[in-house]
């Protein structure tokens, strides 16, 4: 076992997880939220020339989901070392 | 010098540079054939996962695509990047960790099954079928058009290309090949979309420029002007879409799932040295599509303007066929823009409109080949158009034929018929069934079945309701065994197979109200991915879970440390 405890294992499993979950939650308001179930309500607001709610489908969406990407990879490379588990 | 000279010229320098690059990495061993060694720095493997992802249809057919369907051409957008986010978030650190060379292998060994091993194998075998035929179909209309050769010797020159290439780089020399693809290609798709973007709005940015006021000195914003000019011409507004919200957000769905199961793309991020760099590389990869996939809607909605100008006049009142810019006739000649007899003969002018008015018509791709005609753009940027189709059409053909040559000299010869095969054998064979698949590949470019457009549907939806449950429930569902994962995957394909069959080709004029809760076969994946978890949890519930070394190998992915090169045992 490459933790310190079984303790350890789990643990940095469930910060795994919830770091996941809330990531995949921004994913899902992003797209399926802001640019498709939500569209009609943004696309009130005026955002530069684009309707709010078309900009996130064909652009917003996109940013956002590379910023995620990001945040995920440097959350996880910390959580790694925290529990010593990453790769020399 | 004229555009086929020059597009001559541009397309053999590529040519030139990949078989050069295929030349310097040779692989030796299988190793270096199915994952190239694994030693691929991640942003290196991010921008060949993004040339192998960006396939002719991206390059050709996804801006026309969105410049008729408007705001429910979105699903592309979304669905093909958001996979990106589960790939990096959810498979690809474990599935590299995990350390092998191919998705049936992965399946085959966490469910402890051939048969899962075979199922998977099959799905990846008909969903990269599917896919290789589109491309070749691809390379052939850019040759048709630009180098004025008939589609079967384009087709011929493209499969002897990526052929050769594979062949004697196999994982590695594809890599480092699509690196240049993925330049070439990017650099085609920007150069015109600035140009036409600061032509119509004064801006630079392709991205910030489609938001912006047109240059014309009206002050009205180009979006507005495009939505006020659909009406008209008897379209949806364009930032307004016309399907079933759910049926949007299913399609997206299911793109994004499919995405993050296609076994071409899943197998890049084996190729890269540590779990960190897996993550890594889908970041970058993500980062490399979004300067394509962010530039695409502008140069929709830019072209779409253009396109409606040029055909029916600012004033919308048509244009005489004789006046006609000569872009009109030379895609004309294609068969992708078609005019009526009365048109051409001057008896009235060209109309292009979604009503009885309508004389003209224009297919979606050429949305992005022609654009720079219609802009009157140098001869250069042409060729350079030219070039980039080719680069996406051949990158991504080599990623699957990579994909179809492992499953059968890996996962059927070495891992089900024959485990004891040296592994001099094994690259034999594995060159043998890229050479089968070439050949198979090449006669569905030249006779492409009718349906081409349809079977799209298929790779996605097989993706999406077979391997991306079954590697997420391999991961993150540790007591899963493999009577659940089979009844699974089974349940997934066979619902999802029945649903587009009857839809596409036994009763193709259905429409949404026959639909499944108005759902259109492409988006059907989701349900088919759905199903797919429910039963595998059922059956799950009434069989042994999954024995203890297998989740003990669950527990051993789910963190980095230990990562070694990717093996075949």
């Amino acid at each position: 076992m490459a933790f310190e405890s079984a303790d350890h294992a789990k643990a940095y499993w469930k910060e795994n997880l919830s770091l996941m979950v809330k990531l995949l939650f921004v994913w899902a308001l992003v797209s399926f939220g802001f640019g498709i179930f939500l569209v009609d309500v943004l696309n009130q607001v005026q955002f530069f020339g684009f309707k709010l709610g078309f900009w996130f489908a064909q652009q917003g969406a996109i940013y956002t989901f590379i910023v995620l990407i990001f945040i995920y990879i440097r959350q996880m490379n910390k959580l790694d070392k925290k529990y010593q588990v990453d790769e020399e | 010098m004229d555009i086929q000279t020059l597009t001559f010229i541009v397309v053999g320098l590529t040519f030139a540079l990949y078989i050069g690059i295929a030349i310097w990495a040779r692989a030796g061993s299988t190793n270096d054939f199915y994952v190239a060694g694994g030693g691929v720095p991640p942003v290196a493997n991010g921008m060949a996962t993004a040339a192998d992802w960006m396939s002719a249809a991206s390059f050709i057919s996804m801006a026309g695509l969105i410049s008729f369907m408007g705001y429910d051409g979105s699903v592309y957008l979304m669905g093909w990047t958001g996979g990106y986010v589960l790939l990096a978030l959810c498979l690809a650190p474990y599935l590299r960790k995990f350390g092998k060379f191919t998705v049936p292998d992965f399946i085959g060994d966490r469910y402890y099954s051939q048969t899962a091993r075979t199922v998977a194998v099959f799905c990846a075998i008909v969903v990269s079928f599917t896919y290789i035929a589109g491309q070749m179909r691809g390379v052939g209309v850019v040759f048709s058009r630009f180098l004025e050769v008939d589609i079967t010797a384009g087709v011929l020159i493209g499969m002897a290309m990526v052929y050769f290439y594979t062949l004697l780089g196999g994982m590695k020399g594809i890599t480092y090949t699509q690196v240049a693809q993925y330049c070439i290609l990017a650099f085609a798709y920007t150069v015109p979309a600035v140009f036409i973007t600061f032509q119509m709005t004064g801006h630079i940015l392709p991205q910030t420029g489609f938001g912006a006021t047109l240059a014309d000195g009206s002050g009205a914003y180009l979006l507005e002007r495009l939505d006020g000019l659909s009406r008209e011409l008897g379209f949806a507004a364009y930032t307004e879409g016309s399907r079933a919200t759910l049926d949007v957000f299913a399609i997206t769905l299911a793109l994004m799932v499919g995405t993050a199961g296609l076994p071409h793309v899943i197998i890049r991020f084996f190729t890269v040295p540590k779990v960190s760099d897996a993550r890594r590389s889908g970041g970058w990869a993500l980062v490399f599509i979004a300067v394509v996939y962010t530039t695409a809607p502008a140069i929709a909605s830019i072209t779409k303007v253009n396109v409606l100008d040029t055909i029916n006049g600012p004033d919308q009142q048509g244009v005489m066929y004789e006046n006609a810019p000569t872009w009109i006739s030379n895609w004309e000649q294609t068969g992708l823009i078609q005019i009526s007899e009365e048109a051409r003969a001057g008896e009235e002018p060209m109309f292009f409109s979604n009503d009885d008015r309508a004389n003209t018509n224009v297919d979606a791709d050429i949305i992005v080949l022609a654009s720079p005609e219609i802009a009157n753009l140098p001869n250069w940027v042409v060729a350079l158009v030219a070039a980039g189709g080719v680069a996406a059409a051949l990158s991504t053909s080599a990623g699957l034929l990579l994909v179809i040559s492992s499953s059968v000299s890996h996962d059927l010869l070495k891992r089900t018929f024959k485990p004891d095969i040296t592994d001099k054998q094994e690259l034999l064979a594995a060159r043998i069934a890229a050479g089968f698949a070439v050949l198979i590949g090449a006669y569905f470019g030249i006779n492409p079945p009718g349906f081409v457009a349809q079977v799209v549907a298929f790779a996605f939806g097989l993706a999406a309701s077979s391997f991306f449950p079954a590697i997420i429930m391999g991961i993150f569902h540790k007591r899963m065994n493999s009577t659940g994962a089979i009844a699974g995957m089974v349940t997934g394909i066979v619902f999802t197979l029945a649903y587009i069959i009857y839809f596409k080709f036994m009763n193709p004029t259905a429409g949404p109200d026959e639909w499944f809760m108005q759902i259109s076969p492409e988006g059907i994946g989701t349900v088919g991915m759905l199903l797919n978890f429910i039963v595998a949890n059922i059956v799950l519930k009434f069989t042994k879970e999954s024995p203890a070394e297998i989740q003990e190998l669950v527990e051993s992915i789910r963190y980095p440390k230990g990562s070694g090169a990717a093996t075949g045992h």
